[in-house]
């Protein structure tokens, strides 16, 4: 029997606010030392997560967005955000500082159910 | 069945310890496994020895080392979370063990199912 | 595929997220989401929408210590904890939408 299963991490709250997009991020990263097969969503307020220009000197915390550029070293590629989440927010594209594949939300329904484990924080 | 279960949220402050503590229960009485409980986030705090509740109230950091001492349940306490919330070994509860982020994954790998409690 | 939901449809989208991405399945109620099932509340209307597509359950102690046992709408199927771990053990996934 294979050990791998595919882990989905649903980011649904907004960066800064709350620790949680940090530590999920954190989780994130190790999985990928187990040989998963990852994917990380985006949706709701875990849309914000991505956005491009994140400046944090001015509340004195530790700009993390730039780690969800280095996902790809971590052979982690499969990034989605749900299209109704992204629009609602005034957000395309463009204004993400990674690639990902936008998807709508029924399709995001059908790979949440395909996964094994779902993780939420 | 075999259950991981992830708690994020800490004691008291929010349901999520006392509905994952009574998950695992019910679990239990099943005949199911409950492997591992992983605590991250505010969740560490579950870990503290130094709580003390009125005593007309739940002891719910006891509770989880009754349910490691008599049903065998592995509490882990992420390690990076803890210190960053002031859980370390000598204020760590009986039963509990701080450790990596890695043994949530592999509870994910593990176990038949992962379930999260949070906010 | 089971969904858990935690909080208020008043006071947070969770369970309008769930409602709008998730395409089947079981929805499980726990802690301040119970008040979803509860007569004449205005989210009453898209529970009872979305009972054509999920079945809806609901974790009867949370329901219960919020004063509610006697208004749950019908078409709700109330468990306990036991329940609760059945529903995990029968579907293939869960997911907490925190």
């Amino acid at each position: 029997m294979s050990d791998i299963k595919k882990f989905m991490f649903v980011n649904r709250k907004a960066p800064h606010g709350t620790i949680y997009a940090l530590e999920s991020l954190e989780v994130v990263l190790i999985t990928a030392a187990f040989d998963q097969d990852v994917s990380l969503v985006f949706v709701d307020d875990g849309v914000y997560q991505l956005k491009k220009g994140q400046q944090t000197k001015g509340i004195a915390t530790k700009n993390f967005s730039p780690a969800y550029r280095a996902l790809e070293g971590y052979d982690i590629e499969k990034l989605y955000v749900e299209k109704e989440s992204m629009e609602a927010r005034g957000l395309s594209e463009e204004d993400l500082l990674v690639d990902v594949t936008v998807l709508g939300r029924a399709e995001m329904g059908e790979l949440m159910d395909r996964q094994d484990v779902v993780l939420s924080f | 069945m075999k259950f991981g279960i992830v708690v994020n949220e800490g004691p008291y402050q929010h349901q999520s310890s006392d509905t994952a503590y009574l998950f695992c229960k019910a679990a239990i009485e099943k005949g199911h496994e409950v492997w591992r409980v992983f605590f991250y986030h505010d969740g560490v705090n579950n870990a503290s020895k130094l709580t003390e509740p009125p005593q007309d109230d739940r002891h719910i950091v006891n509770r989880w080392s009754k349910l490691n001492e008599e049903h065998g349940v592995d509490l882990v306490v992420c390690v990076a979370a803890a210190l960053r919330r002031g859980i370390k070994e000598e204020n760590l509860a009986q039963g509990f063990r701080i450790s990596g982020l890695g043994q949530l994954v592999e509870a994910g790998v593990k176990c038949d199912r992962l379930v999260t409690f949070g906010d | 595929m089971l969904h858990i939901i935690n909080k208020s449809p008043m006071t947070n989208s969770a369970l309008d997220s769930c409602l709008r991405v998730a395409q089947s399945g079981d929805i499980l109620l726990i802690e301040d989401a119970v008040y979803a099932v509860t007569s004449g509340n205005v989210f009453e209307s898209r529970m009872r929408e979305a009972m054509g597509r999920f079945n809806i359950y609901v974790l009867q102690p949370d329901l219960e210590a919020r004063g509610f046992a006697d208004r749950l709408i019908g078409g709700v199927s109330s468990v306990d904890y036991g329940g609760f771990v059945d529903l995990t053990a029968s579907n293939k996934s869960c997911q907490s939408w925190l």
